[in-house]
């Protein structure tokens, strides 16, 4: 089971707060749902930085980041 | 192609490009005509707008500025063209749009936003220390209420229309200008006969450096609030790299056209009351940080469709008219008969900032998420 984030239509930098959260509580994967290509660029610089390994889904309008770690 | 140059954007080399091109172009379009130290600042150039319509009657800032035209326009083209324009809003709009007034109030105080801080530092006027360490305290502040689970909500998405609206008032404003409207001998538009509104580049080369600025940022995400913010929040320095990037190659480009001159006392459109530039960048950095970005990024976000950013560019508009209308705006030094009087803020204006800050306080405190 993954963790879910919906980080829609949250503007900066609420979506990378909650995707931090989720990182911080070490359960994974985590997904990630975000509307604009700031939040999926801002999401995966920062998910990035913590050591996790990013792939991105388009959906759509929306985007699907998947973080997993190790 | 589109792929590989959004990463490109998104890159350290992406900010410091966005940056130094801001930091290349404002000073020589203070070179080509715009006032002192403020080759651009957004709050200013949105002031001169409040009053070009006759929104103030401060006689010495009214200007139909195209800059604030280019910022929005240049977005929304840089949107189109990555297929990122998304028309959104209905995130706490009235939130926003007090946020807005706000923050014009403490910028007017300071005589500056962001960006004019970091030009003003550039060209050597140390007042800007005092802006951007309360620049600073407001974003540490706006930080803790994000911390604690401050939100202005989800915006949702709009018909298209709704975030084409202040593209389409940037075209109706542009139109104005190059027409050079003048409904009536006392009638709009106003046009300053002396001081800073009277000082202007020319407006086609003023539109064309917005445009490539507005493109810019809006790909980069240029933001002087996020860009404090990051680095408090979590130890992220990427958008700050664009601010000293702007620094540097404003400072160069100010020596090279001879633009430099350092201290407090006397600088151009500038006060040397430190307290209240200090504070008026507070309130102005907390506005900012509640709101999600600096008044350049809320053009830039308007341009691509964020409707709730237009509604904080439309606050910041009738911010200025208040402020010059109650007599908030720091009073620039000057010399009388040949005595420099230190200028700085009215018994209203100081009144005014207080009370900013003790209203974003207030929201800060009590906006949290309502679903579970």
């Amino acid at each position: 089971m993954s963790v879910y984030v919906d980080a829609r239509g949250l503007s900066c930098p609420q979506p990378v707060i909650l995707a931090r959260k989720a990182i911080d509580a070490g359960q994974f994967p985590i997904e990630v749902r975000v509307e604009t290509v700031t939040s999926r660029e801002n999401v995966r610089r920062m998910a990035e930085k913590q050591g996790c390994t990013v792939t991105v889904e388009t959906e759509g309008d929306e985007f699907v980041l998947t973080l997993t770690k190790e | 192609m589109r792929e590989r140059t959004t990463r490109f954007f998104a890159s350290a080399w992406g900010i410091v490009l966005a940056g130094s091109v801001i930091g290349l172009l404002a000073p020589l379009l203070q070179y080509w005509g715009n006032p002192p130290n403020m080759g651009i600042c957004v709050a200013c150039f949105e002031r001169d707008i409040a009053g070009a319509l006759g929104l103030h009657r401060a006689a010495v800032v009214q200007y139909l500025r195209p800059e604030i035209i280019g910022f929005v326009l240049g977005s929304t083209i840089a949107a189109l063209v990555y297929r990122e324009f998304r028309a959104r809003g209905g995130s706490a709009p009235l939130i926003r749009y007090v946020l807005g007034v706000f923050a014009m109030i403490g910028a007017l105080a300071f005589l500056g936003c962001p960006w004019r801080a970091l030009l003003r530092l550039a060209g050597g006027d140390l007042n800007a220390l005092l802006g951007l360490a309360g620049l600073i305290v407001g974003i540490v502040i706006g930080t803790q209420f994000l911390k604690s689970g401050y939100t202005l909500g989800r915006a949702s998405k709009v018909p298209a229309v709704v975030g084409w609206i202040m593209p389409a008032v940037m075209l109706g404003l542009l139109a104005l200008r190059l027409a050079e409207v003048k409904t009536s001998e006392t009638g709009a538009l106003f046009f300053s006969q002396s001081g800073p509104g009277s000082l202007y580049a020319p407006a086609l080369i003023s539109l064309a450096a917005a445009l490539v600025i507005g493109f810019l940022a809006q790909r980069t995400r240029f933001c002087t609030m996020g860009a404090f913010r990051d680095v408090v929040l979590m130890g992220d320095t990427h958008l700050l790299k664009g601010l000293g990037a702007l620094v540097v190659v404003a400072f160069v480009t100010n020596l090279i056209l001879g633009q430099t001159q350092f201290g407090f006392a006397g600088q151009p459109v500038a006060h040397s009351s430190h307290l209240w530039n200090l504070l008026g960048m507070t309130l102005s950095g907390l506005a900012f940080a509640l709101a999600g970005g600096c008044p350049g990024r809320q053009l830039f976000l308007s341009g691509e469709g964020d409707s709730d950013a237009g509604v904080f560019v439309l606050g910041m508009i009738t911010g200025a008219a208040f402020a010059h209308n109650f007599g908030l705006a720091g009073n620039p030094d000057s010399v009388v008969e040949g005595i420099a009087r230190v200028g700085g803020l009215t018994p209203y204006g100081m009144s005014a900032v207080i009370l900013g800050i003790v209203v974003c306080v207030v929201l800060g405190l009590t906006l949290r998420a309502k679903e579970a």
